[in-house]
């Protein structure tokens, strides 16, 4: 492994050296493991169902190139050229009268707190139900035995009620990455992406191919490709489209900005980047084909349509809907273990992804090293999760918290990363030249274009519509009460946690930085 | 599975497996630049 040596000149705040993934490839695998999670297995199949089928791919392309991507390369230019964690990063990117915009990298690292504690749940649920699936536990009422039995879910609220069989496996979780974590980059996060993310692709292809070859899995193919041509002049099918590709790709809170400060100064940016997005659309085609085929087969089995199942997306297609098909399936137990261990692979590297987020920025602002920011960080957060995730209430609280983090803090971020970049730093061009310094695809006009006017207005659209809707039809039928405190509460927790975190003092000065190459020498290579 | 649905599926697939193998190509034709700028003392990717 390449390090660099010195001063904060070098891209440190601390006096360690920066820690470097090993090479193109462990980048390339780590940022492929965190864009592919859980959204791409059980979000993507039903989304596209219910927005056009195979109509709805020509949004979804289309949103791939003119805004997934392009904010890709912004997060990685951002995090390449300023090397840090988020806050590291905005707050050199903002120079000497930018300093504030620390907090936008603290609001990120508060998104992917408030995420990994109620992510790392669904990843316990997971690995339960992969042991489950061997003696098909769930029996024939999976709704009721996923809601009352396991979860024992009770009304919405806050219970201290707590279920011993979600808390296990949620602190065995915790536990596992938290080690992982612990040990670093090169040796930690990549070496966990290099052994779970070709698993992941393997047990997943077994599973598709298995699917195949099920009664009625044509049928479900035909439900899933087959073109409704009228969505594509709905605008919630394009808004649809967008989120998908959005929410998919991991961009826009400070995972992308985080895996890239740890490639060296000469990396590839761009070309990598266009792997990673271009894997994780691949991987989502895949999981509509195995999800479909398997959907298909279950109408079959019940005498249905696809069109009159329930539970095609989301914790229900998982954990009811799944279920159901396994105890119906021949050879079920094998077929559930390959979905729900495929599940576990996928959530644990995306967990993995969003915890570096907040170990590189508290390693950063504190000069500690990744181990004390494992155990200190990483323990206060596991305690957070199990008291609200592992109780009674903790299936709502999670479903409440997920909608507001995703659609109003991830998509606000978003927003205000744009803006204030390309038109209020108007650091677009200084981005596009580093880009073009390093990288072997180069960028133009064009891009500061998507990043900077059609990403913000796409972004503000989705989230003035989701604020309406959200605070006049509420969520769920939850009670307001409850949507003030677990739904805007969470907001209002990530905006106090950026503003108080960006209050504290530095350990080591993250302003003793040049960044390579330099104002004059891009200058000089854009003559 | 009917026609169109095929034709869908065989457009998603050529435009976005397509799309991973010719950007995996084009990084392993051309993985790095020749020149960089001066200044960089750390060495680039290898694999």
């Amino acid at each position: 492994m390449s390090v660099q040596q010195g001063s904060g000149q070098q891209g440190t705040v601390a006096s360690r050296p920066r820690e470097q993934w090993s090479g193109q490839l462990g980048f390339i695998l780590s940022a492929i493991g965190s864009a592919v999670g859980l959204g791409n297995i059980w979000r993507f199949p039903g989304v596209a169902y219910e927005n056009g089928g195979g109509a709805f791919l020509i949004p979804y392309l289309i949103a791939l190139v003119t805004a997934g991507i392009p904010i890709l390369f912004l997060d990685y230019a951002i995090g390449h050229r300023f090397r840090g964690s988020s806050p590291t990063a905005f707050r050199r990117l903002g120079g000497k009268a930018g300093k504030w915009l620390e907090s936008l990298g603290w609001f990120q690292v508060w998104i992917c707190i408030v995420i990994a504690v109620y992510y790392a749940a669904v990843v316990a649920w997971a690995a339960s139900y992969f042991t489950f699936s061997f003696d098909l536990r769930w029996g024939d009422d999976t709704a009721g035995f996923f809601v009352t039995e396991f979860l024992q879910t009770s009304e919405p609220g806050f219970s201290s009620q707590f279920v011993p069989a979600v808390l296990i496996p949620l602190v065995l979780v915790w536990v596992a990455v938290l080690a992982v974590l612990g040990s670093g980059i090169a040796k930690g996060v990549q070496r966990a992406n290099l052994i779970f993310l070709p698993l992941l692709v393997v047990a997943f292809l077994i599973l598709v191919v298995r699917a195949l070859f099920l009664d009625g899995a044509m049928t479900g193919l035909d439900a899933l490709f087959t073109p409704d041509f009228s969505a594509l002049g709905d605008p919630n099918v394009w808004i649809a489209a967008y989120s998908q590709i959005f929410f998919s790709l991991s961009i826009a809170f400070g995972i992308m900005i985080t895996y890239s400060s740890y490639r060296n100064r000469r990396a590839n940016v761009t070309a990598p980047a266009l792997v990673v997005a271009f894997a994780n659309s691949s991987f989502e085609i895949i999981a509509g084909i195995g999800v479909f085929a398997t959907l298909g087969y279950f109408a079959f089995q019940q005498g249905v349509g696809v069109d009159e199942l329930e539970g095609i997306t989301g914790v229900g297609l998982s954990f009811i809907t799944f279920p159901a098909i396994v105890s119906q399936m021949p050879g079920g137990p094998l077929f559930g273990a390959l979905f729900f261990g495929s599940l576990v692979m996928a959530g644990f590297t995306s967990l993995l992804s969003v915890l570096q987020v907040v170990s590189s920025a508290f390693q950063d602002k504190f000069g500690i090293t990744a181990r004390q920011a494992s155990i200190r960080v990483g323990s206060a957060l596991a305690i957070v999760s199990v008291l609200l995730f592992s109780t009674t209430t903790g299936l709502i609280t999670l479903d409440t918290v997920d909608q507001w983090a995703n659609n109003i803090g991830i998509v606000g971020a978003a927003i205000a990363a744009t803006i204030l970049v390309i038109w209020v730093l108007r650091k677009g061009p200084e981005l596009a030249a580093h880009l073009n310094a390093v990288s072997t695809f180069k960028v133009g006009p064009i891009w500061q274009l998507l990043v900077g006017v059609l990403a913000p207005i796409v972004l503000l659209y989705m989230l003035i519509q989701r604020i309406i809707v959200l605070t006049t039809e509420g969520y769920e039928g939850y009670p307001l009460w409850y949507l003030a405190v677990a739904g805007w509460g969470t907001v209002a927790v990530i905006l106090i946690g950026a503003i108080s975190m960006t209050a504290l003092r530095w350990k080591h000065d993250p302003d003793d930085f040049t960044p390579w190459p330099s104002a004059e020498a891009l200058k000089e290579l854009k003559k | 599975m009917s026609g169109i649905a095929i034709t869908f599926f065989v457009v998603a697939a050529v435009l976005v497996w397509g799309g991973l193998i010719a950007s995996i190509i084009f990084l392993a034709r051309k993985p790095q630049l020749d020149v960089y700028p001066d200044g960089a003392d750390d060495v680039s990717d290898n694999d």
